[in-house]
């Protein structure tokens, strides 16, 4: 009797500290909402969906390098590097002051993304190449990626031909149709950008469970001596992460560029932190080998209506950076606490 | 006829030569196919090191490896394992968060329409246990079955590579004897389909027990060849070390004193667990520890040192109830404990002599800036009392052998003055002569009053050296067997102390 009830108490504490942070996270939701009854309309919820939808296409590329325990703080300003590249290319050819002067049509589509993703890939791949070949710390590479994508940005901005360092903006139409439109429903408008979030996410979920690279990861992450022995190409499997990592960043710049409408040396400070809280509030552990698509997904949406719900009930700007730094150690002090074997 | 066919695999006059070392110096081994060979020398004789020339770890200097006769060159274990060569390493190298399935099939996962075919895993990976007779859900977490569990399937995991030459590096070192029938029964499968088996271990009873033949290797050189049932131990034993050791163990010279350990319905608290262990130990005596794999065992130990939470019971040392509910406090009453896990919580491998010497006893050599005279002369103390073999005390750790390892952990905990000494598995993983050397250590320690508690898997060693055994059975006592009276020299002794393991389980 006494073991049974001793049982269900370990289990009702291991289901507790496994949810504890979609407990603590929908308790302030529901606290704001009864603050402010206003705050639970379809508007505020598409809305949530459409801002936590670049962070959660960056979080979906960063939770791989994260199952490979390793992290990436250079996601910003690459992501800032590559929407600017973007931004260049899809100006509007009667804009006056565009960045390519020569450009006297719009360019299919397909050219910016391939070349958002181009930029972002390269910075990925050098990250890649220095975890894997060169057995760097992922922190370290990436911390000096991170300056380096920061000042190729700012250089690539300095040149254009008006002479400014002018944030780029005024997009063509059908750049800001593609990549930040709505799809009406009825009277419902659904951002685009929610959708291609869901359609990368449900492709990432696939790479992640039903793939040899998928497996792969996991492995690698989890044991790395015992992938290296079962045959699994290491470098070949980091790489690749770092490659997909890389796309994925640069799709969520492309994205960004339409939302935001005018890219700046500052575009993508700081996203690196709400990617990698989204992955680390999704339980994806910075141990290694752990996580689910899932997991990332939810936390993005999560993270984000925090950060929209603490706007919306007003709360001062440097109180929210606080209470998001708390929600990051919170996150990871339960994480830990899922794994430590008690003797 | 069969005297015409190419051996399984042979290897012939391998060198192979580090900086300042001559590692292999022509050695040879012959593997008949459906035949088991053990590989025997002492650590450093240069067995891993002809194994990792065999699988392309290291490139051989001279030397040729025939497969059924045909000349082989691997550049690495995957290309070993593709031609059906594998391995199974002492150091079990598995994804602890992935389930069963997935680390069998890593690195070779069935592919259907470009996805991981996660059906036909899982049906080869439950047929490919039927055959051996496994009982394992291959949907489990791997981190959540037993070692012998887990060294069973990476067994599993060498045949269905359809390997004709199997290594296994001290199989048995973490498995109890049920589990050593059980992996021989599965060795003795292994062989009747042909394959053939190069087994490395220290365990001589087990040697002359599984093997056909027997190569030794001393010092990097072969020594000999010879089929098993031609063999004794101490015959082994003289080739290995070249020395005569007809004494596996150094005479019993230590005199119990009066009690000095009581430790009283001694509880574990955090599941698994042992109960209701109650014991005393006295001054200079040897108190070994038996039982099968989970019996608890190591726990008991941990919890005696405060590394583990205790749920109740009492300790007392010299009629003084002591609270040793955190390792420093046990340290501070005079307790110490050498860790099962040498490499995982006993040396610090970057760290060198001195370091690992003083690192227990580090509050006594200065309040704030630490004495380097004072840690140099007990280093020194150290290497001479126990007679570590290390060029320098300025030598890293993890350069010395796993037995000069060890006496520099048993060293540590000296410096600390103990009077309880907790010793797991103290002679694991090292070599014979080594393990003599540990054992005169441990009975000269008893002389000089110290009490010891010891567990051991090797239960020859432990009716060697201890005065009484604690036979310990899923997670309960099952009773103490007294030297005299239920062991030394006395019929049936193995089977009293395995009827008291089997008791509870």
């Amino acid at each position: 009797m006494q073991n049974v009830k001793k049982w269900n108490q370990q289990k009702t504490a291991d289901f507790l500290l496994r949810y504890a942070m979609y407990i603590i996270l929908l308790a302030i939701l529901v606290v704001v909402s009864i603050i402010r009854p206003n705050f639970l309309s379809i508007g505020n919820f598409l809305n949530i969906l459409k801002q936590a939808s670049t962070k959660g296409i960056l979080a979906l590329g960063c939770a791989g390098l994260i199952v490979l325990a390793g992290t990436d703080l250079s996601i910003g300003r690459v992501m800032g590097f590559s929407a600017a590249v973007t931004a260049a290319l899809v100006q509007s050819i009667t804009y006056k002051s565009r960045y390519f002067l020569g450009m006297t049509q719009d360019l299919p589509l397909i050219v910016p993304l391939l070349a958002a993703i181009f930029v972002a890939v390269t910075f990925s791949l050098i990250n890649g190449f220095g975890v894997s070949k060169l057995k760097m710390h992922a922190f370290i590479i990436t911390l000096g990626t991170q300056l380096i994508a920061f000042g190729a940005n700012c250089l690539f901005i300095e040149a254009q031909p008006s002479g400014t360092a002018q944030a780029l903006s005024t997009f063509n139409q059908t750049f800001k149709d593609m990549a930040a439109g709505n799809l009406l429903l009825g009277t419902a408008k659904i951002p685009l950008v929610v959708l291609y979030f869901l359609g990368l996410a449900c492709i990432m979920w696939v790479v992640w469970n039903k793939t040899r690279l998928g497996k792969n990861m996991f492995a690698v992450g989890g044991n790395e001596e015992a992938a290296r022995v079962s045959g699994v190409n290491v470098v070949r499997t980091i790489m690749l992460v770092y490659l997909i990592a890389g796309v994925l960043y640069g799709v969520a710049a492309f994205l960004e560029a339409a939302r935001i409408q005018s890219v700046g040396a500052n575009t993508g400070m700081g996203y690196e932190t709400d990617a990698i809280s989204a992955c680390v509030i999704g339980g994806v552990s910075f141990t290694g080998g752990i996580g689910t698509i899932q997991g990332v997904v939810i936390g993005a949406v999560i993270l984000q209506a925090i950060n929209f719900s603490l706007n919306f009930i007003g709360v001062n700007p440097y109180y929210q950076y606080i209470i998001r730094g708390l929600i990051i150690v919170l996150a990871v002090a339960i994480d830990v606490r899922k794994y430590i074997v008690k003797k | 006829m069969e005297k015409e066919r190419a051996p399984l695999l042979e290897m012939v006059d391998i060198d192979k030569h580090f900086p300042g070392v001559q590692a292999l110096n022509k050695t040879r081994l012959t593997l008949r196919a459906g035949t088991v060979h053990s590989l025997m020398g002492e650590n450093g004789a240069g067995k891993s090191t002809l194994m990792k020339c065999l699988f392309g770890i290291y490139s051989k200097d001279a030397g040729s490896i025939y497969m059924e006769g045909k000349p082989v060159v691997f550049s690495n274990p995957r290309h070993a394992l593709d031609n059906g060569v594998a391995m199974v390493h002492q150091e079990l190298n598995q994804v602890l968060r992935r389930n069963v399935m997935e680390n069998v099939w890593l690195g070779r996962f069935p592919i259907k329409n470009g996805l991981v075919d996660t059906n036909k895993m899982y049906t080869q990976t439950k047929k490919i246990f039927e055959d051996l007779q496994m009982d394992i859900d291959p949907r489990a977490i791997i981190g959540n079955l037993s070692i012998s569990r887990r060294q069973m399937i990476e067994i599993a995991k060498a045949v269905s590579y359809n390997t004709k030459v199997l290594v296994l590096d001290e199989p048995t070192s973490s498995l109890t004897e049920n589990e050593v029938e059980h992996l021989f029964s599965i060795i003795r499968q292994l062989t009747g389909r042909g394959v053939g088996i190069i087994y490395i271990s220290h365990k001589m009873d087990e040697i002359l027990r599984i093997s056909d033949d027997v190569t030794i290797m001393r010092d990097g050189a072969w020594i000999a060849t010879r089929e098993a049932n031609s063999l004794t131990t101490p015959e082994i034993i003289r080739l290995m070390v070249n020395r005569d050791m007809t004494h596996r163990f150094p005479p019993k010279n230590n005199v119990p004193g009066e009690v000095a350990l009581e430790v009283t319905n001694l509880s574990g608290k955090y599941q698994p667990t042992f109960h209701d262990v109650s014991f005393n130990v006295r001054k200079g005596e040897v108190l070994g520890v038996s039982g099968l794999v989970g019996s608890r065992r190591t726990e008991l130990l941990n919890t005696i040192f405060g590394f583990y939470a205790k749920e109740s019971g009492e300790i007392v040392l010299h009629g003084k109830l002591v609270d040793n509910s955190k390792p420093d406090m046990a340290t501070r009453n005079g307790f110490s404990l050498l860790t099962e896990e040498r490499r995982a919580s006993g040396i610090f491998p970057q760290m060198n002599i001195t370091f690992n010497s003083i690192i227990a006893n580090v509050q006594n050599y200065g309040k704030f800036l630490l004495d380097s005279r004072k840690m140099n002369k007990d280093t020194d103390w150290v290497i001479e009392a126990i007679n570590v073999k290390t060029p320098t005390k300025r030598t890293l750790i993890r350069s010395l052998s796993g037995g000069n390892q060890q006496k520099v952990i048993i060293g540590r905990w000296l410096l600390t003055t103990p009077e309880v000494l907790l010793l797991d598995e103290p002679t694991r993983g090292i070599d014979v002569g080594a393990k003599y050397e540990i054992y005169n250590l441990i009975l000269k320690l008893a002389q000089e009053g110290k009490s010891i508690v010891m567990v051991s898997n090797e239960m020859p060693e432990l009716i060697g050296i201890c005065d009484r055994i604690l036979v310990m059975s899923n997670g309960r006592m099952a009773g103490i067997v007294e030297r005299g009276v239920h062991f030394d020299n006395i019929p049936g002794e193995q089977e009293t102390i395995l009827t008291l393991a089997a008791k509870y389980v």
